[in-house]
């Protein structure tokens, strides 16, 4: 009986919704939708766990409920704070969220190589992205940024561990995807890196999702590798009859040729549906996928850049008034 | 003379071991509570008591232990943080080498007021002789009917187990202690849940410091009352200070509460005054994480009053002229120290302990290490001065766990008050490093006079 569940009410930078109890205010926002949704670069909502660590999230609560109705001291992690009756939050309201997502972006990039132009994840990058919006345009860090050595975890990943921000989603997604745990943090502080004890090869039937739920390039795709930059590839909704997974993907074609398969992401970055490796690494052939049609990419991401000269309207007029 | 409830018999020889520690008056409290008190009236003796959690928050205990969940058929625990690691603080080291069973004691007392049945010490890894002393006594314990099934027939069953960390900080911190028990990476977990509703293994758990378990022994032998009647308004009983810098007498000192901090440096009970007759220059009253007071603010809070050591007469003035009681490491700086030197060192401290976890604490620790380690070396700038305050005030209050604010604060209160003495050292690099270290030949000390 959905009238007997009690809903809250919960009010994100003046507007309103109601929401079952237990929802976080990130997942609010999502529902209300718009500009006043916080970004998140390690918070993934399949991945259990995930959440809380790079505090670019962080949000005002201004009242805390109905019946408590204190602000609460601190910035709060919008990700894992639940909601309550009557919460009122700011988010891009208020100035205080502002000043210390510019400070959370400015620390994400400190150990982040500003190499964009040969960073295999330039244009699907969600740092790239949060930086773009929220970041400055100058560094302030003069020191020397931590660097590591390219390492191979397995077959098809390439681990480049500079590039890393430590969201832990690889982390969850190795743990929860895959039976035994095979993949984690070793060592602690700025030190602490993402990897495979004594270089183990990663060899689940699934763990080629960890290149999926990666927010920046430290874990790429190494059958499409330096192939072409994502912009020069089109993508394409597919299917495909799997045992392991759903066998929905999207192929990222040049020309006729599939350059590389991935999951299906949704707004927020985030993958649903997980696919497995035979489905990305091995059919590399467009005869084995049934093409559903074109994939519907925001217009202002530059992966549409190129593309689309029938499907999207709006962006064929663009381009042609261009 | 000040009444001592925890070191009261640290003199005697041999307490370490059961039987000197027996017949001293050892274990009356346990026989006293199991035999004539329930669960309830411990916690209520304690509530009475005024107990406020002596790891460094000042938490009231009895309200703590009130918290904890008690759902049908889940077992409680009840875990002793003894990972104690924090720069300036020896006191629980002290308590646990010392009177081993004191603590066993106040684990036994505290574990039957919340129902736990198996309760852990964690304790810090470089401890380990610490350690073989209390498993020692837990042994000792065992044999004599204090621990184990059915304790002095009263039906309570309590098996006490150590468990050492690996060497981090921050798992000092509640719930990456409750991580690194249960056996995983020690990174603080995201609050709520509290770890009073799902703690160890998802079960409602305790986590207490030493000092404050250990101090549930003299409550339940003298009544909460009676030891409420030592200290001062809400700061009650004794407290642990472990004193440490430019002083004549350094270690561990039991004081009550609301002796004058000008007292406790320079009478000859406690610190015994500054050594080598120097002056005062600033004083870390609460470990290294807690703001640092510059001297004229160490004796006499901003308004003139005397500075008690107490948890509200420290904290006096916010973080604007106070400081806090934290976990009693009280360090001494004497006229010769150097501040920036000093939060150097400390940010080179919490950068190294990082977890990771988050990002303004695991990117923010390591940047206030390197640009203090230029400006200390004389490779400062004006602006850099301005860049820490901007990096503190970014970290603090916008991490996971309180490493972040415990890294922000030093940082911060060095700032505010010694602004002058980090500006001396970019404006005179040569001079500062002449100062620090003595390596600038006097050829080089010449030039930047003329």
């Amino acid at each position: 009986m959905s009238e007997d569940i009690q809903k809250f009410t919960v009010t994100i930078d003046g507007e309103s919704i109601q929401v079952a109890p237990g929802t976080t205010i990130l997942n609010a926002a999502r529902q209300i939708g718009g500009k006043i949704v916080p970004p998140a670069m390690c918070y993934y909502s399949s991945l259990k766990g995930s959440g809380g660590k790079c505090r670019t999230c962080l949000v005002e609560v201004s009242k805390g409920s109905e019946k408590d109705p204190r602000p609460m001291p601190k910035l709060v992690a919008s990700c894992s704070t639940t909601v309550m009756d009557g919460m009122e939050v700011k988010n891009i309201t208020s100035s205080k969220v502002l000043d210390a997502r510019k400070g959370v972006v400015e620390f994400l990039l400190l150990n982040h190589p500003l190499d964009c132009p040969v960073c295999d994840q330039a244009g699907e990058c969600h740092l790239q992205d949060l930086a773009f919006e929220h970041g400055v345009a100058k560094t302030r860090y003069e020191f020397k940024r931590r660097e590591f050595d390219k390492v191979d975890i397995g077959e098809y990943i390439k681990l480049h561990m500079t590039r890393c921000i430590l969201c832990y989603r690889c982390v969850y997604t190795a743990n929860q995807l895959t039976d035994s745990r095979e993949h984690g943090v070793l060592k602690r502080g700025d030190a602490a890196e993402i990897g495979t004890f004594i270089e183990k090869n990663l060899k689940n039937d699934f763990i080629g999702n960890v290149i999926d739920v990666c927010p920046v390039g430290a874990l790429t795709d190494k059958t499409f590798r330096f192939r072409s930059r994502v912009w020069y590839t089109k993508p394409v909704d597919a299917n495909c009859q799997c045992t392991k997974c759903s066998g929905k993907a999207v192929l990222w074609m040049i020309g006729d040729e599939v350059a590389r398969v991935t999951a299906r992401k949704d707004q927020y970055g985030e993958v649903k549906e997980f696919i497995c490796n035979e489905c990305r690494f091995d059919k590399k052939d467009a005869s084995k996928w049934n093409i559903e049609g074109p994939r519907k990419i925001n217009r202002h991401s530059v992966i549409s850049a190129n593309h689309y000269e029938q499907p999207i309207p709006e962006h064929t007029t663009l381009l042609n008034k261009a | 003379m000040t009444r001592k409830l925890l070191l009261a018999n640290d003199h005697i020889e041999g307490i370490q071991s059961y039987d000197v520690y027996r017949k001293n008056g050892g274990y009356a409290a346990v026989e006293k509570a199991l035999k004539s008190m329930s669960p309830d009236d411990i916690v209520e003796e304690v509530k009475k008591s005024g107990l406020r959690g002596r790891g460094g928050a000042g938490f009231p205990t009895g309200m703590k232990w009130s918290f904890l969940a008690k759902p049908e058929g889940v077992p409680r625990h009840l875990l002793c943080n003894a990972d104690e690691s924090e720069p300036g603080t020896f006191k629980d080291r002290y308590l646990m080498e010392k009177i081993p069973h004191l603590l066993i004691e106040g684990m036994i007392l505290s574990s039957y007021a919340l129902g736990a049945n198996q309760s852990y010490i964690y304790i810090r890894g470089e401890y380990m002789y610490v350690l073989r002393i209390l498993e020692k006594a837990i042994q000792e314990a065992y044999n004599n009917g204090w621990l184990g099934k059915n304790i002095l027939g009263s039906g309570f069953d309590l098996d006490l187990a150590v468990s050492p960390g690996a060497g981090a900080y921050i798992c000092g911190e509640e719930t990456a202690l409750i991580e690194s028990l249960e056996g995983k990476r020690g990174n603080p977990r995201m609050k709520p849940p509290f770890p009073a509703v799902q703690g160890l293994w998802q079960r409602p758990t305790v986590v207490n410091n030493v000092e404050t378990i250990a101090a549930v022994v003299p409550i339940i032998n003298e009544g909460g009352d009676a030891y409420a009647s030592i200290g001062i308004g809400r700061s009650t009983g004794t407290k642990l200070i472990s004193a440490s810098g430019n002083i004549n007498k350094p270690g561990v000192y039991e004081i009550e509460l609301g002796v004058s901090v000008e007292e406790f440096i320079y009478s000859d009970t406690y610190c015994g005054g500054i050594k080598n007759g120097k002056k005062l220059k600033a004083c870390v009253p609460g470990g290294s994480s807690v703001p640092i007071l510059p001297h004229y603010l160490v004796c006499k809070t901003a308004e003139g009053n005397d500075r008690l050591m107490t948890y509200e007469s420290l904290a006096d003035g916010g973080f604007a002229t106070g400081s806090m009681l934290g976990s009693g490491g009280f360090i001494v700086y004497d006229e010769d120290q150097c501040i920036v030197r000093n939060t150097w060192n400390f940010a080179r401290f919490y950068h190294h302990e990082s977890c990771g976890q988050c990002s303004p604490c695991r990117e923010g620790t390591g940047w206030m290490k390197k640009v203090l380690h230029n400006i200390e070396t004389g490779k400062g700038k004006m602006e850099d001065i301005d860049l820490l305050w901007e990096i503190q005030s970014k970290i603090e209050g916008n991490t996971i766990c309180p490493l972040g604010d415990a890294a922000a604060w030093p940082v911060a209160a060095a700032i505010r008050h010694f602004r002058e003495e980090f500006e001396w050292h970019v404006k005179e690099p040569i001079l500062s490093q002449e100062r620090n270290y003595g390596l600038v030949s006097e050829k080089k000390f010449e030039n930047v006079n003329a």
